[in-house]
């Protein structure tokens, strides 16, 4: 696990438990087979095979997306108080300790500065490794801020969401960041500052409620679980069986909810064209 | 007339939860309610009667007061979610005359779920949004339970412009338990719909009070709730998910309720002290539910004084403090070295 971890860095396995991570082989789920691992990095953690869209961190993401693997992190130190000393079957301040020593992050987010083909843009990347993504008081702040950099400094952002939606364990205050970053897009958007959503899988709850949502474009990865209920509650809701392919990226681009399925490897070119299209020359 | 803890605990008399002194105070308002209604079946045999019962109601408030405010959240949650609590329907017709209701997304349907139209506060035109849940079989069902789908969000929307539009004042109430969660609301974007709700209304310029009467149930509640003023009636709750969805995922045992309620902080009184809600609208003694007409006057006194507070504002200072309040609220997080 350590080689793993510190040589790739790549593979987020954390929500997936049905990928087995033995040394350096990895199971993969769209096609039951076994793939090399370097193989799979080397495609962008994509299945040769499949094509089935693996999940990654958000520094892989940055790393991908970014020119030359390069990007100046900001906004990085900021940490939850625990403001509701939130217990349950275990205590809300263990399970950050844990998800901070797994992960080597704070929270579940990354803003970063770098070039994508050569223009600055700003990208907050959500960790799905991170307490599932969920969204609580520094998330929301953070993808806040980095929004109103964007503001600022005139220059486009992405945000890349991968989140299982508000983070119960911060209550309402989770809830209020919804609110929060949705003005601060208003704003953005009164600015004409390029913004563009990108939904990995997956993308649920509050982050679909809100930003995920909001982008002047919004796209998503092939495969992705992206919905505002979780297939289980609506399950339940309903009382039958959804159908296959339902809230899948997919299934959202038929509905009209997508304004594209982009493949991982034509995200950036994707991203790339369509700032040319909206970025105009000063 | 039972007690409030009678009619909506019927077993729970003397539950462990209820502090020592609230169970006092609950087994002497069962004692005086008999003694009032025994004293009512011999009205006109004694002269001292009237006062007397006088007198015992004054009591039968104060011991009320006492147990609302020992209520703990979970009770608050079962309150919130009292069958004959006034609903946003009940409250237009209490406080707001010339109501004109307006349907439709424009899109889709109308949802019944979510009402918005026109009316008159104190002679002023105000346009009114507001989920609906109903008391009887049929109604329940017409209304989804108060569940709004994405054409309802997409409803308030359309007519929150059009408020915006001619300058009027808006007053937004919140009553619901979530935003549906079914396959057609997601094949129609329940997401999107309330995004858009959340993004359009931190910039419509005009005055906006909102109030939780009822149940805040998470991103449906807020779809309708980004407002200059967010007041809470005194036994209403705002939270994430509910105590039950929060117990299944958390404690993974629904019936863990009560700690999930306690442990979300989705009352009035802590929301208000974390600094997500402006204000809490005070509630006749035994609750909404005991006195709709009294409810709605003090609905009435704190919409009054909350829109005179704002309504005066120019827009973009309007649109400045709300864009604030919003981006420094819930800042629970601090800067490690
Ligand atoms: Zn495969």
């Amino acid at each position: 696990m350590t080689w793993f971890k510190r040589q790739s860095g790549h593979l987020d396995t954390s929500g997936e438990k049905k990928v087995r991570t033995e040394g350096l082989w990895v199971k993969c789920e769209g096609c039951r087979q076994i793939i090399w691992k370097k193989d799979l990095e080397d495609n962008l953690n994509v299945c040769p095979q499949c094509a089935k869209h693996f999940r990654i961190d958000a520094r892989a993401r940055l790393a991908q997306l970014l020119d030359d693997d390069l990007y100046e992190v900001f906004d990085s130190n900021l940490v939850s108080t625990d403001p509701l000393k939130f217990v349950d079957l275990k205590a809300y301040s263990s399970r950050l300790q844990a998800a901070k020593k797994d992960t080597g992050l704070k929270d579940a987010i990354i803003n970063a500065h770098g070039k994508l083909n050569g223009r600055p843009i700003i990208i907050s990347a959500m960790a799905y490794s991170f307490i599932g993504g969920s969204m609580g008081a520094v998330v929301g702040e953070a993808i806040t801020r980095a929004i109103e950099k964007a503001i600022e400094l005139r220059r486009p952002i992405v945000i890349v969401s991968a989140s299982g939606g508000a983070r119960m364990m911060e209550g309402v205050i989770s809830l209020m960041q919804l609110a929060k970053i949705s003005a601060a897009l208003a704003r953005l958007d009164a600015a004409k500052i390029p913004y563009i959503s990108v939904l990995t899988d997956p993308t649920t709850g509050g982050v679909t409620a809100s930003f995920a949502m909001l982008g002047d474009l919004n796209i998503a990865e092939p495969g992705a679980l992206i919905g505002f209920a979780g297939p289980r509650v609506i399950e339940q809701t309903i009382r039958q069986k959804l159908p296959v392919g339902f809230q899948r990226s997919e299934f959202l681009l038929e509905h009209g909810m997508l304004d594209a399925v982009v493949p991982r490897k034509e995200l950036k070119p994707y991203i790339a064209r369509a700032l040319d299209f909206m970025v105009q020359a000063a | 007339m039972l007690s409030m803890m009678e009619e909506h605990h019927p077993k729970k008399n003397g539950n462990k939860r209820t502090g020592n002194s609230g169970l006092k105070a609950q087994q002497e308002l069962v004692r005086i309610e008999a003694q009032i209604t025994r004293l009512q079946s011999m009205q006109g045999q004694s002269g001292d009667t009237p006062q007397q019962i006088e007198r015992l109601n004054q009591r039968v408030n104060d011991l009320r007061r006492e147990v609302a405010s020992q209520l703990n959240a979970w009770e608050r949650t079962e309150l919130a979610r009292h069958p004959q609590r006034p609903y946003t329907l009940d409250y237009v017709e209490r406080i707001f005359t010339d109501w004109s209701e307006i349907h439709g997304d424009r899109g889709f349907r109308d949802d019944p779920a979510i009402v918005c139209g026109m009316a008159r506060f104190h002679g002023e035109e105000v346009i009114i949004v507001g989920q609906q849940k109903a008391r009887d079989a049929k109604q329940r069902i017409y209304r989804n339970f108060g569940m709004p789908h994405p054409e309802g969000y997409r409803k308030a929307l359309r007519v929150m412009k059009i408020a915006e539009k001619f300058k009027r004042p808006i007053f937004t109430f919140v009553d619901t338990d979530g935003a549906y969660p079914g396959l057609h609301a997601e094949e129609r974007g329940q997401g999107e719909a309330i995004a858009r709700n959340l993004l359009e209304m931190a910039r419509l310029e005009v005055p906006i009070v909102t109030t939780v009467i009822g149940v805040g149930g998470s991103g449906g509640a807020l779809a309708i709730a980004v407002a200059d003023r967010v007041l809470m009636m005194e036994n209403a709750v705002y939270s994430v998910i509910s105590p039950e969805g929060c117990a299944s995922i958390m404690w993974r045992d629904p019936t863990k309720k009560d700690l999930a309620a306690e442990a979300m902080k989705i009352t009035a009184k802590d929301l208000s002290a974390l600094g997500c809600i402006d204000g809490i609208v005070p509630e006749p003694p035994g609750g909404a539910h005991t006195d709709h007409a009294q409810a709605a006057e003090l609905l009435n006194t704190a919409l009054q004084q909350n829109l005179a507070a704002i309504k005066h504002l120019p827009a973009p200072e309007l649109l400045e403090t709300r864009y604030r309040k919003f981006r420094d609220m819930a800042q629970f997080f601090e800067v490690e070295a």
